[in-house]
């Protein structure tokens, strides 16, 4: 990464790496180095760019550049209708595309005023806590690998590949499969998949353990995370952080219990939160939280009953696909959604659900046509991105690349 | 490479020598992960132990581009990240084959917007589109199969000052 | 007491010669208020010991292409004393195109702003960094107002040569 000079970098963000001194720019270049940690760097977790400010080998100030993955979603929402966004949310928070998804349908099932049937809610809230594991278990064996334990990465991808394979059977693909339909889910689970959803949480606790083994009472992984990034719950609340990162801290705030949406009052899970609030804390967080999704996923198998999985309103959810083919109402509203649009009433709703990220929430503006007309997406990584310079100051370069994994940032739902 | 610009016809020396030249680099092709999106998980999981790519030679993904020869663009491109991935694509020394994998990369994808580069062969000479959204792991490996066979049929004189042979548009199902 | 007697009576009591609007739906309670009031209004709801509003989830603005009043700026706000959630709006006009920040109030509130600076152009007044999010910097263009295309203005992001 070699030394930038003065013309490489904007002057803007020259101007507030600078912010917290008097020194002059030419100052800072001579004495102290402005180090790029740049877009492609192999653990920055995705495209983000930081601007460093070293004297030797500790940070005095960091400025982080976004929009390298920029792709225009919020333009992109108003002009396709609902059922055309489905498709776009499974790539915002790559790493679980299952919760996104069920977040997108709830939404606008508020906006729209209907709710799916108690089967497809149940099936919902299972592949949700599928996607946390999947996505956590990524979180883990990526923090892992950038502090050097390069084992526990290739361990935790092979557990990961188990879900992505429950998936395959369930919805017919692997990773960015739009399953979630707005008023149910796309087809019933099918007995083999249920089947290989129970075979998968009974092996789970015992890999987890395995792979925990190398790393909780490793003395590396220990100090290099231990102290590490420490944030208070006063601050990590007003930073606006959510998720893991906030419950790393000792603040207990789970969208599950506060404002409960699905079935997840029904089910009997902890919140877990760490009092420390450096990068360990979080580590423990994530780890922990899987094992409380495997409670759901039985509970929650347990009590799904029998019945349809798609709600039978005409004139906001699609109907299926069998009857379209043979009977001459539903053809015609079939015609009428996919042309026209659903047509919610004119209001504008604010929906937020727990995602494995943080608090990921669709604010849906709705002029009563088929396209929203507006639609804001409240990125749970962007905001923990933003507590970045505050955690990096005074720790050294090193320590950058581990917080930067606790806090487990997806770009393309930071970048939209 | 000195050796055979000085014995420049097809002799018996040459012949063999062209052949252990490219046998020696399609089984030693070390990729440079340009994992941008929601493809370089797919590649991240081909490096994964059920979808291995070490057995096909790519050994390391090293992230450096100076001791690369293949460069997997996975993931969208938009116009402020193009500059970074010329950049790159510039850093790497001869010989260089480029895989342009996913839908986003070979046209823009599903993203129609006034940030997202439609087709990253507007800016780098592309050897294989893979299509997919993302293509799945085996996909990969199947295109990296491809590009092997690419490379075995260059002869090791094409890359000395001549531009590169034309492009090959395979098509994955 | 219901939320909405309670942020009346508080306001009442702090603010009594402004004016303010409440409005529900779906369950989520909204408050209208004056561009000028944002930021006393804010520390209020954030300090008052019976509301404590101190998570500020998400800072948006909505265009409305129409001359007056163009866009309104929307907070989401939540209290984790009260586990409930807020609303707050206010417009602003396209020839004023600027609102105070509130960035002094919440920290979190500062890359919102931002963001809502790049995409519709609504300058934040004392805002510690206003500079662009997602656009490089030389884009002169904000991108999500409704008179922008979809598929952008050609030539004016700049492309490397092959």
């Amino acid at each position: 990464m070699p030394k930038l000079n003065k013309d490489e970098v904007h002057p803007k963000i020259l101007e507030t790496l600078l912010a917290d001194t008097d020194i002059s720019i030419e100052d800072a270049l001579e004495n102290e180095m402005v180090l790029n940690m740049g877009p492609q760097h192999p653990a920055t977790h995705g495209v983000l760019r930081l601007l460093l400010r070293l004297d030797g080998e500790t940070v005095m100030s960091c400025v982080p550049e976004l929009g390298y993955l920029h792709r225009g979603y919020e333009k992109l929402a108003e002009n396709m209708s609902y059922y055309e966004f489905i498709p776009h949310t499974d790539r915002l928070d790559y790493l679980a595309p299952m919760a996104n998804n069920v977040a997108w349908a709830l939404a606008v099932e508020k906006l729209a005023g209907i709710e799916a049937p108690p089967r497809a809610q149940y099936i919902r809230m299972i592949i949700t806590e599928l996607a946390r594991i999947a996505s956590h278990l990524v979180a883990i064996g990526a923090l892992a690998m950038d502090v050097g334990a390069m084992t526990v990465f290739l361990w935790t991808f092979r557990e990961r590949e188990k879900i992505l394979d429950v998936w395959d059977i369930l919805c017919g693909a692997r990773f960015t499969n739009s399953y979630t339909r707005i008023g149910g889910v796309a087809n019933d689970a099918q007995p083999e998949a249920i089947a290989k959803v129970k075979w998968f949480i009974d092996q789970y606790e015992e890999n987890l353990d395995e792979c925990e083994r190398l790393l909780n009472t490793n003395r590396i992984f220990i100090e290099r995370l231990d102290g590490v990034g420490i944030i208070n719950g006063e601050d990590a609340i007003d930073m606006g952080l959510t998720g893991p990162s906030l419950r790393g801290s000792g603040v207990e705030f789970d969208l599950r219990r506060a404002q409960p949406y699905l079935f997840y009052n029904e089910v009997d899970f902890k919140v877990i939160t760490y009092p420390d609030g450096d990068s360990l804390a979080r580590y423990f967080v994530r780890a922990d939280e899987t094992r409380e999704s495997i409670k759901i996923i039985r509970q929650a198998l347990e009590k799904m009953p029998q019945g349809e999985i798609l709600l039978n309103q005409p004139k906001k959810v699609l109907p299926k696909k069998a009857e379209i083919y043979s009977k001459m109402e539903e053809l015609i509203h079939d015609f009428m959604i996919v042309n026209f649009g659903i047509n919610p009433p004119v209001g504008d709703i604010y929906h937020a659900v727990e995602n494995p990220k943080g608090e990921l929430g669709f604010y849906l503006v709705s002029k009563g046509e088929g396209n929203p007309w507006k639609c804001k997406i409240r990125s749970p990584s962007m905001v923990n991105l933003q507590s970045i310079p505050r955690l990096v100051k005074g720790r050294m370069v090193s320590d950058v690349v581990a917080i930067i994994g606790s806090l487990d940032p997806v770009m393309g739902e930071a970048d939209k | 490479m000195g050796l055979e610009a000085k014995l420049n016809d097809n002799g018996i020396i040459t012949t063999t020598v062209d052949a252990l030249i490219e046998w020696s680099r399609k089984n030693s092709v070390w990729p440079m992960p340009m994992g941008i999106s929601c493809c370089g998980i797919e590649m991240m999981a081909a490096a994964a132990p059920r979808y291995d790519i070490a057995r096909f030679g790519s050994e390391v993904m090293r992230f450096t581009p100076r001791q690369c020869d293949l460069m997997i663009v996975a993931g969208t491109v938009t116009y402020k990240m193009s500059h970074v991935v010329r950049k790159i694509y510039d850093q790497m020394p001869d010989p260089k084959w480029v895989i342009a994998m996913g839908a986003c990369t070979s046209s823009g994808g599903m993203y129609r917007s006034y940030s997202v580069v439609q087709g990253i062969d507007q800016f780098l000479p592309v050897d294989i589109y893979l299509a997919g959204c993302p293509p799945r792991p085996d996909n990969l490996l199947n295109a990296l199969i491809q590009i092997q066979d690419k490379i075995s049929r260059t002869k090791a004189r094409d890359f000395q000052d001549q531009p590169l042979p034309e492009l090959t548009v395979i098509q994955n199902n | 007491m219901e939320l909405k007697e309670l942020i009346e009576q508080k306001l009442k009591e702090n603010f009594s010669s402004e004016n303010f609007v409440f409005s529900e739906y779906r369950g989520e309670l909204t408050l209208t208020l004056d561009k000028k009031n944002i930021v006393k209004v804010s520390s209020m709801l954030k300090g008052n010991p019976d509301l404590q509003f101190k998570l500020c989830e998400d800072i948006t603005a909505v265009d409305w292409a129409k001359r007056k009043d163009r866009f309104t700026v929307v907070y989401h706000i939540y209290s984790l004393k009260l586990n409930s959630r807020l609303v707050l709006k206010a417009n602003v006009d396209e020839e004023e195109c600027n609102i105070d920040s509130v960035s002094s109030v919440w920290k979190t509130a500062n890359w919102h702003e931002r963001e809502t600076y790049d995409m519709y152009g609504i300058k934040f007044n004392n805002h510690p960094d206003l500079r662009r999010m997602y656009m490089p910097e030389e884009f002169e263009y904000h991108p999500l107002r409704k008179d922008f295309p979809l598929m952008g203005i050609p030539g004016s992001l700049p492309l490397p040569k092959k």
